[in-house]
This record gives structure tokens, sequence and C-alpha cells, in this order.
């Protein structure tokens, strides 16, 4: 099992829809939130998920499917 | 010895011993190095620190490092100038240039490095690996080969050869990784999880970012003890630009300089600025970007320090700037014709924001300003290529004469 931290950022059409919840239903990812700010134009979540590689591999693409932004928490890593 | 007690989460307030650390394991946000303030007051002065070597190395007692020896290659204590010149092209009687051009391997972080390439051998790894495009995979690659250390460096295929000269120079395992720049990030984040390397802007971040403080007391000291009016500083994760701010502020709390009024200026190219963009909306979130800029030795689009970056612009009273590749370039040429001074491009970004905030007066002529120039111009020269224009001539006086018109 491996674990996986990220953020993800939400833009204003999808603020509404429970993509988190779709997320740990479509694919074996449980999801463990630890930070969020969420308001009515725009959001984001800093969670963990913990699964299979491959799953979370096609978990994250399909949350980018829909419109989400996903990044590592801890930011860029390749600097200048 | 060292006057580091712990790590502490800069959000939930978590606190770890001192060990390799990504993030907080509760709010997964970016943990610091926490110090014994009142014991290092006790011990130190002025006077001691001025008794120091002329590195960065004088401030070991702020610095989370044991008792073995540093790993030096002769970094920090660079000049601090007085730019005349430039400071009448931009309207400050008060103007002065951190040329940290000067270091080892040319640029800052020189200094973040040192610390954190001596707290991996402190740590006990025999390996310390990044990923970047230049300046810290030459810092880091110089650095190994001074402590006997593997290093292995990653960078995107794409990087132009010429680039990589000065960083394959230093023997390390250069890795060009296929793929994107997401692709890169991704690939470092899970090499992280699965070897015991020290990762310089992984897990052993909380230690190279305590290296960036040096520049804001060398500042301070080189000023006569105290601190600037304003600082200007270029802004790619947001690390330095807080780092500089914790360092006066330090400097303060110890009594080695009176209270910090400083306000704090950072700068970003417009094709990557999330903290700029943040600063003007009056948003507390830093929304990341997709870097499209020449000035790649800052294009961060997501930067881990952005929000931390953006509220020390705020609590002093600072702001931030953004300024197009023409500004940066124009910049970078005006400091070289003024000052003598060639910087890479991060340098112009910062020439270029400091014209901005002086022509729209919100840096004032009196105001002893201080221009941190983190790296130098000839790594990427070829973005100033434009300038070279000979004259030509033959080999004779008259033909000299001629094409300059100068009477013989």
């Amino acid at each position: 099992m491996a674990k996986r931290q990220v953020m993800f950022t939400f833009p204003r059409g999808l603020i509404k829809e429970p993509v988190i919840y779709h997320l740990s239903h479509k694919f074996e990812v449980v999801t463990n939130i630890r930070r969020a700010d969420v308001s009515e134009d725009r959001g984001w979540v800093v969670l963990e998920l913990e699964g299979e590689d491959k799953e979370i591999e096609a978990g994250i693409a399909w949350v980018r499917d829909k419109g989400v932004r996903v990044d590592p928490i801890v930011g860029d890593i390749v600097e200048g | 010895m060292s006057y580091a007690t712990g790590l502490r989460c800069r959000k939930c307030g978590q606190e770890y011993p001192l060990q390799p650390m990504r993030v907080c394991d509760f709010c997964l946000s970016p943990v610091e190095v926490n110090y014994n303030y009142k014991a290092m007051a006790g011990v130190l002065s002025r006077k001691k620190i001025a008794e120091g070597p002329f590195t960065m190395w004088r401030y070991r007692s702020l610095l989370p490092v044991e008792g073995k020896e540093e790993i030096d290659i002769g970094t920090g204590f660079t000049p601090l100038l007085k730019a005349d010149n430039l400071g009448r092209a931009l309207g400050l009687d008060e103007f002065y240039i951190k040329n940290d051009c000067l270091n080892p391997t040319y640029s800052f972080k020189d200094r973040a490095v040192a610390v954190a390439v001596t707290k991996a051998r402190d740590f006990g790894f025999d390996t310390v690996a990044c990923a970047s495009t230049g300046n810290l995979a030459a810092s880091v690659a110089a650095h190994a080969a001074k402590a006997n250390m593997k290093a292995y460096v990653f960078v995107p295929a794409n990087v132009e050869p010429g680039k990589l000269v000065g960083v394959a120079v230093y023997k390390p395992n250069l890795v060009t990784v296929d793929g994107s720049y997401d692709d890169v990030n991704r690939l470092c984040a899970e090499l992280a999880q699965r070897y015991n390397w020290g990762f310089i802007n992984i897990n052993l971040r909380p230690y190279y970012a305590e290296g960036s403080k040096t520049l804001g007391f060398e500042v301070a000291e080189q000023l006569g003890w105290r601190p600037p009016d304003c600082v200007v500083v270029p802004a790619a994760s947001g690390l330095l630009f807080t780092r500089i701010w914790k360092g006066l502020q330090e400097l303060s709390m110890l009594k080695l300089i009176g209270p910090v009024n400083t306000h704090m200026y950072l700068t970003q190219a417009t094709g990557s600025s999330p903290i700029v963009n943040a600063f003007d909306a009056g948003s507390l979130h830093v929304h990341p970007v997709l870097p499209n800029t020449l000035v790649t030795s800052i294009a961060i689009g997501n930067p881990a320090d952005g929000y931390y970056a953006l509220m020390v612009a705020r609590q002093s009273g600072g702001g931030a700037q953004a300024v197009t590749d023409e500004e940066a370039i124009e910049g970078m040429k005006l400091l070289a014709q003024t000052e003598g001074i060639f910087a890479e491009a991060a340098g112009g970004v910062v020439i270029g924001g400091v014209k901005k905030l002086a022509a729209a007066g919100i840096i004032k002529r009196d105001q002893l300003t201080v221009a941190c120039i983190t790296g130098a111009g000839p790594r990427t020269q070829e973005i100033v290529s434009d300038v070279v224009r000979p004259f030509h001539v033959k080999p004779n006086l008259e033909s000299f004469s001629e094409v300059l018109g100068v009477q013989v």
C-alpha cells in the first residue's frame, strides 16, 4: 500500500460536486482530509490518499479529468 | 553547539525532534526549526559574531548544526555595495545591492545547501539529492564533492545541455528525466519515500530553509547592525523572502539590532507570479499557475512557501511586484551598465521591481533600500546575447578611425 499527499484545487464550477466522495467509491483509495478552505467561488483541500499505486494514479487522473488541479503538497520540487 | 531544540509545524504547532522531515504528520504543513533563544541570547554578541570567519558560518550559533565541522566551500559574507549610479537612475538616495552572485557556485543557494548538506552528513546519509534545472543542482553537486558524499541530481530531459556543464563538472550522478515538469516532480516525491537519501528540497527542507537566514543577518551587520527600511527580493518558492525576514526578527529578538520596521517587497516575473497575484487580489490562498517566463530560475508555479511569503509582505507593510520578461532583461542590463554586476534574469526582476516601486512612490527616495541579487548571469547569458554588437575593423589605424569615427 502506498500513500500520496496531495492538494486539490477546485474551480468554481466544481465546488458543489462531491469529487472526493466519488474518488473513494470509484477507486480503491482511502481519502483522509487534513486541511481545507472552501468558499463559494473556489476551494482547496489537502489530503492523503492511501491505496495501491495504480489505483492512486488512476484516481488522480480521474480527478484531473474532472477539472481539478492536483499538486504535491510540498509545492513544486524542481527548483531553479 | 547548536541551540536548535526541535522542529515545529508552522500551521498547527505540533512538535518533533530534529530529524529528516518533509511536512507535519498531522496537517501536512511545512515544519521549521525551533531554537532556545534565551540560551542563545546569553552567549551571542556583536563582538562574538565579528570575531568569526568571513563566511556565513560566523552565524553558526543561529543555525541548526551540531558540533562536527560544517561543510564549507567558502559561502557567504558577500559584498553589500552602495549602488549610487543605479540609485540615481531609479531615484533612490540610499540604494544598496547585496551581491550574492559572489558565492562559490554563483548563487544564494549555497547558503541553504551548506546547512542542508551538513545536516545530511550529521543524520548519517551518504547520498544527497535534489531536483533542479540550474542553481540548486550546481550547489548540491559542489557541496557533495566537498563532503565526499554521493549526489543524485534530477533534471527534465529537455533542459539545454549547456546549462548542465556547471553541474556536471562536480561529477554528481546527473539524471535526465523523460516527461513533463510535473513528471519530474512526481518521480522525485516518490524517490524521496523509497530511498534513504537526503533530498535537499524535500526531507532536508527545514534545514535548507535556515541557511537562507544568513543573507538577512549579513545585510543587517554590513549596515552597521541596523535593519534596512526596505528589502526587495526575487521570489520562487518564497522561502528566501520569508527567511530574510526571520533572520532580521531573530537579530532583533536577541537585541543585536533594534526593532525591525523593514518593509519587505517580493518580485516575480509576470509569467510566473502566483504570490503577486494573490497579494493583488487580497487573497490568503496562493493559486498555482503554469509558468511561462524566460526567468527560469524563479519559475515556480506552485510555491511551497507562498502563503508565508504573502503573510510577510503584508505584515511588514511591504508588497509584491511583478515585472515582464522585457522589464527583467532591461533590469539586468541596467544593473550591469551602472554597477558592473552581471546578474541572472532573477536579478533583472528585482531591479525592474525596484524601478516600478520607486516610480510609484511606494519606495521613497530617502528610504535605505537593499536589493538582493541572488544569482550570477553567465549560466543563462544567452538571454542577453543581443548586447554583442562589436565594431568590426581591419587591422590598421585608418580602418579603426573610419569605423569608430575617431581621429587618428
